[in-house]
């Protein structure tokens, strides 16, 4: 595939991420700020936030697994994510977020574990979508650095 | 003598606290992308240690003014030691959610310092608790971003800083000419 059909890939990818809801403008934001001086910007945010996405989700499975939950604890891992997915654009995370804070405020721990279900589930999609973006990113590099 | 002005005219320093691996990431490119030089850290308390202030520091400033005020020195050399040891920190920007001291308590400190309390702060929450903003407001800080933070909340940063700038020009000035005189004696 040439250079200007990966682009024209990636860029419709990441709009259908847009129209999912997957993603909002905040992920723009990220793009926008990728630039020569900084071509892996996109790739290195992406992955920081994975890594860390992964050690909250399990920190918060690991604290929902106690016969007496730590609710306060789990307020702050909540927090974290929270704060993490609103950075990197990542919405619905960020929203299926918001449904376990309200569980978390209600000391409600059956309502705190279906909560974590879906965090994991929109957790794993959003994760599969980056893997394919930076997949089509790093074909894009590999071809202009060969182009050049 | 020698009270050069040796400060980088060209770039200002901005001190980025925040203990999220990601929004100092971001912080710290919104910065540089404004061409702001940046240090970043992930705790009020390294934030404290970077400018050369220790948790207890904020607290004995009072003692120094006292001494200070008996020595015959037109500017504070102490004063001087503090800002080379914070390496020109022309501007602050916090968390406010932290753990341990939260960005609310690394503000009253800075602003509690002799040294520091003219350095401009910022506040940077999740959150959007108008309460808390004007609680931080009317403590001090010149500016509450809501996150995540933007280009264009950045960009609202200068002014501050210009402020900042023309003010230790002119404190400088006015040292200058003072050790001229006393050094004609």
């Amino acid at each position: 595939m040439d250079l200007a059909a990966l682009k024209t890939q990636l860029k419709n990818f990441v709009q259908s991420m847009f129209e999912e809801g997957v993603l909002d403008n905040q992920f723009s934001q990220i793009q926008a700020l990728q630039d020569s001086t900084n071509p892996n910007f996109v790739e290195e945010v992406i992955t920081l936030f994975c890594n860390d996405a992964e050690r909250i989700i399990n920190e918060i499975n690991r604290n929902l697994g106690y016969q007496n939950v730590d609710f306060s604890n789990l307020d702050s891992y909540v927090h974290q994510l929270k704060g993490s997915s609103s950075s990197i654009g990542a919405n619905r995370l960020k929203l299926a977020c918001a449904n376990l804070r309200q569980a978390s405020d209600e000391r409600n721990k059956e309502g705190c574990l279906q909560a974590l279900q879906l965090i994991t589930c929109e957790y794993c999609l959003l994760r599969r979508k980056f893997q394919a973006l930076l997949h089509l990113e790093r074909s894009i590099v590999e071809l202009e650095t060969n182009q050049k | 003598m020698g009270m050069a002005i040796d400060r980088d005219d060209t770039q200002f320093h901005v001190l980025a606290v925040d203990d999220s691996l990601i929004d100092r990431k971001l912080i710290e490119r919104l910065l540089k992308t404004s061409s702001f030089q940046v240090t970043a850290v992930d705790s009020g308390s390294k934030a404290l240690e970077f400018l050369g202030l220790n948790n207890n520091d904020a607290d004995d400033d009072e003692e120094d003014e006292q001494r200070d005020s008996n020595t015959e020195s037109v500017s504070s050399d102490e004063d001087q030691d503090h800002q080379d040891l914070g390496l020109g920190v022309n501007l602050i920007i916090t968390d406010y959610c932290m753990p341990g001291m939260t960005g609310y308590d690394l503000l009253k400190k800075i602003k509690k310092s002799s040294s520091f309390k003219d350095i401009p702060v910022v506040i940077m929450s999740s959150e959007n608790i108008p309460s808390r903003i004007s609680r931080c407001l009317e403590d001090g800080a010149e500016e509450f971003f809501l996150k995540p933070v933007q280009l264009s909340d950045v960009n609202k940063l200068r002014p501050h800083l210009m402020k900042g700038r023309s003010k230790d020009i002119d404190s400088s000035h006015k040292t200058t000419s003072t050790r001229l005189i006393t050094s004609g004696n």
